[in-house]
């Protein structure tokens, strides 16, 4: 048979054109040039255009997208960017799976091609247009009709949208927003679109409008609880962290939960590249995560708890390298860059306030912000750096961290010694205990003081001989915070391993002078506790030296993306080259007053605290509070129509800011978020675009779809109990839903969002548009670019918004006119008005505590004028305030007439003689004219100023790129590394790799701190009232204690009860490419929620099976994933995987299954409400309550598995 | 001696972040049409899993490959020609549509277009072969990251006592996968229609679209089920090695866009005339050298006299001198061969993945990034050895370990470096290496620039 076979195939030898082997195995051909013209066909191409995708993601990666006849076929990445050097990896080629699934979106059925409206609202908005024959009396008879109004708002999300066009679809917008300025204010409208930096024009189109209208942008960092509230703490600094590329640099490297494969996924490589120069990668993870395959070790400490294990490493740093034994390079560092010398004083035996040259009866500007070391002869002296030398004329030239001959004292010992008492929070559940130990001490100007390195020794309870109180008796002391052993009755993880890892990050900070790292993510930040878990992993960064280090530091990757181009962007976002200040508000508190989350905290805002100063008070009434002292700002503002206030303000001949402060006073005006559920100061248009509020971002969706859009819900929670209600907020007995009028999307694609809008317009996707994109994960900006137009009726959002603009501006001239406005504004971080609460002392007007003063122990009332008939005119060229004065960033004030003068010949000039910005090519162009980051001028110039404030040098890291400015042209060409800036803190200089506060320690800048030094004691009284003045460990928010959920690990009849997780998705880049089919087909094709094996086998359930997840807020179907890799007690629903597809109705109620954050809620944190003190101050998303969801738990179990939709 | 070039690539599995970019590129670019839906040239499979298609590796069931018969001639394991000839209507070893997954989209237009309705529309899963609804239950890559019950794999069967599914002892890496560009292909072997070819210039394996006549065979016969039916046309089609690219010096699609940056792609020279002989060793375990030997040193004059003779443009011989696969292959010798025992003689090669070694190896007390620990470590890797051999050298621990140990020397020899300490060179020696070379594996493997990956 075999001969037969060979004879056989033989045969082929006479058959075919090429040559068979010898052996008759194989068939050889040349080429196959005609054969295979099919692929050849397949590859063949018209052209390739440069873009990338604008969506919330840090990647920033160039793509090509290939074109042919005028379709685009698909996309790969460019590989073109500058070298980073000759000894080092390249960026190429970033990118992702999601990316390049991008363009499936172009032509797929879910792309939104036209404008579309709810049903039922068009055509009642027809039938009244056309009675009345005013759009804007139409929609205010249509909204002002509780019978009407209910039609549309009670159909929301339910199907009905219709087709519009866009000059209807507009002039209702128009319409809505007219109507809502007129009657209600325009405070009452707000716009929502997160980061700009991946696509800034698209960002500042919407933004801009919004600020000329003077209605309210929200914010997006804190809301996503992205924003590390440590890092305005610690730093004074929104987040400043290194490029990827410089992972490379460091010897050793903790990822820390930050899955970097799946959401740094075009950075990992170099994690993986570093390990071969012998860097040792440690994970910590409390599941198998992807990055968990690269680390040397896996901690996986119990979900949660990580702030734990960072205290106790921090105890055996302190131990081994501070106390017994000395590191000069530590020493020297924490002397010179942190507050660990500094003064502190004790009051009743606890932490009180850092020490000030006014307690030592100077009489020297800003006294109080002067703080106070001991020298090496223990007198007390007020170093250079402090923020009482960051403004006032003293200050010139003494704003640096340089010490000259002083070598202050980190410790106060020598003297006596005193016990403190410091709280702990270790108990199960949560709840307070204390804790004794003793502190070296001084008198210093009638008062006992010790150093904030005291103070860190007895929190971390790292003994010293003569010290009174309870002390750990050593590592293995399981009932001592907080030692190794300690930390492994939380966390789970063994004593010795902790302390190994800690002693190992040491050791390599201390040899290779301070290249240890932490890449640290949402898996530790978004917790209702982030910012106390980020200050124990801020302190061992900063206590072995690797801040301001290349290769060490903090490497903080969870929404982080640094808009480069900072200063540009920002004008044109904020309309500041028209109008100051715009109005912006903090989304979260925002959400959790508008959305009446606030109703259903059954608690009392004392649960938290150590002290008494919250007793009887909600949360809402801190908000009230911290509003109403100018921390934080408070959208809308009063119980009036701002316009209709200035107006009563002239009519009573009174300036508006006082006419204000009277009526507040008499109590005939309120602010607006005393009774956020009194109509009048409901929001009542929102506009979403670049987002997914509802299918995403919106911790609570279900009070959302409640309250605030009033359609169908799955709460189930109840609401608070009489005796825990607010005290100062007014509580009415019925809840209001429906407070929307208005729910405007601009996506081009379906989104939970845009189904649950009123009017959706279609939107070009990112290859179908002009714009920049940054990212602080590589220093390079590069462009979009359309490699088609857009198609069907889609329109980029420069040109939509211009379009409504121009809608609103013709409506506006004949109902609005100009009118003036007043603008309520927070006491602003790198302004004098953080100097506003010396000490960080409460005072509250209201209580009689202090006077009601603007910009001081209130608001500042700053009256606007709002001409709404020039709003479009103004949109599209740049205003005059540039020129009278200039654009600043983080205190640093950039000239930039001879930048508006280039953009004039550039752009062209507009017709009211300003410089255009009309195409989105013009806004990309001011925004790289007009930033340091991307102009060589500007970026010296402000250095120069920067220079006399500090007296250091600093031009010298500009000023070799000071005659190079960067076009739109260039980034079309290929990415282009940008210049080193003071809009920074790091230096790119010489093409170093960026890591963050590199310029403060180089040069001696200080930080944008009340001591100018990087901060481990807060002494706020806030903070003091929750015991956080140091690094501390809170655990997890107690469910069973605050909601009555109940306990991990119980089992009932409805299933078993688990964490609940949300992490990001492997899939997704938030709510975007979850729905993309590639994706789909790549992973479970729709909504699944992973499970460990044992919990799996508890209530029999198998991999695949649909099972149903129930808490308080809201009821989830989805099909599990069982697996190993998950630890027991936990599950994950991996975040923003929407309700769009293939999500059944529930069992629970019979509706639509909800989405992931339908089972979380908003849960607001009374110390992220601080403001008006230094480094704790307000700035648009730098500081803010934290929209955190990690603390959750929830009942699992298996459901039918015959679904029906 | 009979010198051949072949296009090769080899893939850094220690580097793989299992992303999957290059799955999506390579669909978009090559199979994103009617037919091939089901269908990924290149796909990215969680180890341990049972890959795609699911248990693709169980031959005993696919019979795909080469086996030795009782003479010890090499025989196509499904069965020779003639016995394809007699089932050519009837393919019994042949996946089933389920087998690699029922490819599904959703009803999308219902989001845009749901009237007023009591529910919030959504899109339900539609197959793209009936059309009707589906439950999803299998996918190109169900078990993505220890998705679901790992216990199909393969090739636990023969180590089943070594590998525990527990949450402490987790561990999984990533395979990606394209078609092997086989120097002794099965696939081609199989067709009755002579329509599987090897390009002589460079190796690569084609489907003649218009000579294929859809009879399945070479989709029973490839091992590694990389040759596809395309149920539109009625044709095979598979991996190109992206040729329309590679023919004017840009890298496969897969390639440029991995960025894991872990692949490689390169010329070899071989001696055509050995391969059969090498096909047919007696022992699995010996085909990894044995393909080894049938790999010409393109920079020994006798070959590049031969290969001269044999046609092959002086261009090709210098690529085929720097090329970073004959480097990672022959040099280093740390790339090892994916099913050698199928002895087909792949050409697509892995570096098996290294980590992670310490947590284990602290369990007993050593710091094992102390060199003197560092083969210890080795021993102890989460990932067993025994599965990775499984892999690369049908069973035979000892050239993975050999592996192991070098990356594990390179990361100890080059923290010394990067630590500003004096370099150790018992680092090297002690993996039969010299520093330099260490230092010039280090370049290839951790900057991997572009140009001297391709």
């Amino acid at each position: 048979m075999p001969e037969l076979d060979d004879a056989l195939v033989g045969t082929r030898r006479f058959f075919t054109r090429g040559e068979v082997s010898a052996d008759h195995r194989a068939l050889f051909q040349i080429g196959g040039r005609q054969a295979d013209t099919f692929y050849r066909d397949r590859w063949s191409h018209d052209k390739v255009v440069r873009s990338t995708h604008g969506v919330n993601c840090t990647g920033s990666c160039s793509w090509k997208v290939y074109v042919k006849d005028g379709i685009i076929t698909w996309e790969a990445q460019q590989t073109d960017y500058p070298s980073v050097g000759p000894d080092r990896p390249e960026y190429e080629p970033r990118g992702c799976p999601r990316g390049a699934a991008f363009s499936w979106y172009t032509y797929s059925p879910t792309r939104v091609r036209y404008p579309y409206v709810r049903g039922v609202l068009l055509e009642m908005y027809r039938e009244a247009r056309q009675r009345l024959g005013d759009p804007v009396a139409a929609w205010a008879e249509i909204v002002g009709d509780p019978v009407k109004a209910r039609a549309y708002k009670s159909v929301r999300g339910k199907g009905g949208l219709v087709r519009a066009t866009w000059d209807e679809a507009t002039e209702m917008i128009a319409a809505a927003h007219v109507h809502t300025i007129k009657t209600y204010g325009p405070d009452r409208l707000a716009g929502f679109s997160p980061i700009p930096a991946m696509s800034m024009v698209s960002h500042a189109a919407g933004a801009r409008f919004y600020n000329l209208l003077g209605g309210a942008m929200l914010s997006f960092y804190d809301w996503y609880a992205d924003l590390p509230v440590a890092s305005p703490q610690v730093f004074g600094d929104q987040t400043d962290v290194p490029e990827s590329g410089d992972w490379w640099d460091a010897g050793y490297l903790v990822m820390w939960g930050s899955n970097l494969p799946v959401t740094r996924t075009p950075d990992a490589h170099w994690m993986a590249e570093a390990r071969y120069r012998g860097q040792k990668v440690v994970a910590v993870a409390p599941d198998y995560a992807d990055n968990v395959k690269f680390a040397d070790e896996w901690l996986a400490p119990a979900p949660g708890t990580d702030g734990a294990l960072a205290m106790a490493m921090g105890h055996v740093v302190l131990k081994e390298f501070f106390v017994e034994r000395h590191v000069a390079y530590f020493l020297d560092y924490v002397r010179r860059y942190t507050d660990l010398p500094f003064l502190v004083t004790l009051d009743d035996g606890r932490p009180g306030k850092m020490l000030t040259a006014a307690d030592l009866g100077q009489d020297v500007e800003n006294a109080a912000f002067k703080t106070v070391v001991l020298d090496a002869g223990g007198t007390p002296v007020v170093p250079n750096g402090s923020l009482g030398f960051r403004y006032g004329e003293t200050g010139e030239g003494r704003w640096n961290l340089d010490l000259g001959d002083l070598s202050p004292l980190l410790s106060a010992a020598g003297g006596d010694v005193a016990e403190v008492e410091l709280p702990r929070f270790d108990a199960p559940g949560g709840s307070v205990g204390t804790i004794r130990r003793g502190v070296p001490v001084r008198q210093v100007a009638g008062r006992t003081v010790t150093t904030v390195f005291d103070l860190l020794l007895a929190q971390y309870g790292v003994a010293r001989p003569g010290l009174p109180g309870e002390w750990p008796s050593g590592y293995d002391d399981a009932d001592s915070p907080y030692t190794p052993a300690w930390q492994e009755t939380v966390t789970g993880v063994p004593g010795p391993t902790a302390a190994r890892i800690a002693r190992e990050f040491a050791a390599n900070a201390e040899e290779s002078r301070g290249r240890s790292m932490i890449i640290m993510g949402a898996g530790a930040n978004h917790w209702f506790h982030s910012d106390t878990i980020y200050r124990s992993f801020l302190t061992l960064t900063t206590l072995t030296g690797c801040q301001g280090v290349n290769g060490g530091g903090w490497a903080h990757y969870v929404g982080q993306e640094k808009v480069r181009p900072i200063t540009g962007y920002s004008v044109l976002g904020t309309a500041s080259d028209w109008t100051r200040p715009g109005r912006q508000m903090i989304q979260t508190a925002y959400w959790y007053l508008h959305t009446d989350q606030y109703r259903y905290d059954p608690f009392s805002a004392a649960t938290l605290s150590v002290a008494d100063g919250f007793a009887g008070r909600s949360t809402a009434d801190l908000i009230a509070a911290s509003a109403r002292m100018g921390w934080m700002p408070s959208v809308p503002h009063f119980n009036r129509n701002p316009l209709d206030l200035a107006d009563e303000a002239a009519a009573a001949g009174e300036p508006v800011a006082d006419h204000v402060v009277r009526r507040l006073r008499d109590g005939d005006l309120r602010f607006a978020c005393e009774d956020p559920d009194a109509p009048e100061n409901f929001p009542r248009v929102l506009t979403i675009w670049r987002a997914n509020l509802l299918g995403s971002s919106a911790k609570g969706n279900e009070y959302f779809l409640r309250h605030l859009l009033g359609t169908d819900h799955g709460v189930r929670a109840k609401q608070a109990p009489p005796q825990a209600r607010p005290r100062d907020v007014t509580w009415h007995d019925e809840a209001p839903t429906g407070k929307l009028d208005l729910l405007l999307t601009l996506d081009f694609r379906m989104t939970s969002t845009t189904v649950y809008s009123d009017v959706v317009l279609p939107a070009a996707t990112w290859y179908e548009k002009h714009d920049l994109n940054t990212t602080d994960m590589h220093p390079f900006v590069h462009s979009f670019n359309p490699a088609i137009a857009p198609p069907w009726q889609t329109r980029t959002d420069w040109d939509a918004f211009m379009t409504i603009a121009r809608v609103f501006s013709a409506l506006a001239a004949e109902h609005l006119g100009t009118r003036t406005d007043v603008v309520a504004a927070p006491l602003l971080h790198d302004t004098p008005d953080e100097m506003a609460n010396p000490y960080g002392r409460v005072m509250d007007w209201k209580a009689g505590e202090c006077e009601p003063i603007p910009g001081r122990t209130m608001p500042k009332l700053v009256p606007v004028e709002r001409d709404y008939a020039a709003v479009a005119d103004k949109m599209a060229s740049l205003g005059p305030l540039l020129d009278s004065l200039g654009a600043t960033t983080k205190g640093v004030t950039f000239e930039v007439g001879r930048e508006l003068e280039y953009l004039r010949h550039k752009n062209g000039v507009a017709p009211n003689g300003r410089p255009s910005i009309a195409r989105d090519v013009d806004a990309c162009e001011a925004i790289l004219a007009l930033s340091g980051t991307t102009n060589g001028h500007l970026a010296t110039q402000g250095f120069r100023q920067l220079e006399r404030r500090t007296g250091v040098r600093l031009a010298d890291l500009a000023a070799e790129h000071e005659g190079k400015q960067i076009t739109f042209a260039d980034t079309q060409s290929r990415p282009t590394p940008v210049i080193t800036s003071p809009e920074w803190s790091g230096s790119e200089a010489g093409g170093r790799r960026y890591s963050p506060f590199v310029i403060n320690v180089e040069r001696l800048k200080p930080w944008h701190t009340l001591t100018g030094r990087q901060t481990f004691f807060l002494d706020h009284d806030w903070i003091a009232e929750l015991g956080e003045w140091l690094p501390t460990y809170r655990p997890p928010l107690d469910m069973h204690a605050l909601f009555g959920e109940p306990r991990v690990g119980e089992q009932g009849e409805l299933g078993i009860t688990v964490r609940y997780l949300t992490p990001h998705n492997k899939w997704s880049i938030h709510s975007e490419y979850q729905d993309n089919l590639f994706m789909l087909s790549l992973s479970r094709g729709g909504q699944s929620i992973w499970m460990s094996t044992e919990d799996a086998a508890k209530i029999g359930v198998r991999d695949n099976d649909w099972i149903e997840a129930v808490n308080r807020n809201g009821v989830v179907a989805a099909r599990a994933i069982v697996s190993h890799r998950m630890p027991e007690g936990t599950v994950y629903m991996h975040h923003a995987q929407d309700r769009l597809i293939d999500v059944p109705r529930t069992e629970t109620n019979g509706r639509r299954g909800g989405i992931h954050n339908s089972l979380t809620r908003l849960l607001i944190k009374p110390t992220h409400l601080i403001g008006g003190y230094a480094q704790l101050s307000f700035a648009f998303n730098y500081l803010g309550p934290t929209g955190n969801q990690r603390d959750e738990v929830t009942v699992i179990r298996r459901r039918s598995q015959e679904v029906e939709y | 001696m009979r010198v051949m070039a072949q296009m090769a690539m080899v893939m850094n599995l220690d580097k793989c972040i299992g992303c999957h970019t290059c799955s999506v590129t390579c669909k978009q670019a090559w199979t994103n049409r009617s037919g091939v839906e089901y269908v990924w040239f290149n796909n990215v499979e969680t180890r341990p899993g049972q890959g795609y298609p699911r248990r693709y590796e169980d031959q005993e069931t696919w019979r795909g490959g080469w086996a030795l018969n009782r003479r010890g001639r090499l025989k196509l394991k499904g069965g020779g020609r003639l016995r394809k000839l007699l089932t050519i209507f009837a393919n019994p070893k042949l996946p089933a549509i389920q087998d690699y997954y029922e490819p599904w989209t959703y009803d999308y237009e219902t989001l845009t277009n749901a009237p007023l309705q009591e529910h919030t529309p959504v899109a339900r899963p539609k197959s793209l072969l009936t059309g009707e609804d589906m439950k999803v239950s299998w996918s190109a890559n169900w078990d993505d990251d220890l998705g679901g019950p790992p216990d199909r794999d393969v090739l636990l069967a023969g180590i089943a006592d070594k590998v525990k599914f527990e949450f402490e002892r987790t561990f999984m890496f990533y395979l990606p996968r394209i078609c092997e560009h086989c120097l002794n292909p099965s696939c081609a072997a199989s067709c009755p229609s002579g329509a599987i070819y090897k390009r002589t210039e460079d190796g690569i394996v084609l489907v003649d679209q218009d000579r294929c006549r859809g009879w399945r065979m070479c989709v029973s016969g490839c091992p590694y089920k990389k040759v596809y039916f395309n149920h539109r046309t009625g044709k095979a089609e598979k991996c190109t090695f992206c040729f329309p690219r590679v023919e004017v010096g840009i890298p496969t699609v897969c390639s440029e866009t991995c960025v894991g940056r872990l692949r490689y792609i390169g010329l070899m020279l071989y001696d055509a005339d050995a391969v059969l002989e090498a096909a047919s060793v007696p022992s699995s375990q010996d085909l990894y050298e044995a393909q080894r030997g049938v790999f010409l040193d393109p920079s020994a004059p006798e070959v590049v006299t031969a290969a001269e003779r044999a046609g092959i443009p002086r261009d090709w011989i210098e690529a085929a001198q720097r090329s970073p696969v004959h480097a990672l292959i022959t040099k280093y010798r740390v790339a090892l061969p994916l099913h050698p025992e199928y002895r087909t003689m792949p050409m697509v090669w892995y570096i098996p993945p290294l980590s992670p070694v310490v947590d284990v190896v602290r369990d007993t007390g050593y710091d094992a990034e102390d060199r003197s620990n560092l083969f210890a470590a080795i021993e102890a890797l989460r990932i067993p050895v025994d599965y990775l051999a499984q892999l690369f050298t049908a069973g035979d621990p000892a050239p993975v370990d050999a592996v192991l140990r070098k990356l594990a020397a390179m990361r100890s020899y080059m923290r010394d470096l990067t630590m500003g300490r004096d370099p150790d060179d018992s680092i090297p020696a002690a993996v039969g290496m010299t520093g330099e070379q260490i230092h010039d594996m280090y370049r290839l493997l951790a900057l991997a620039k572009y140009d001297e990956r391709y």
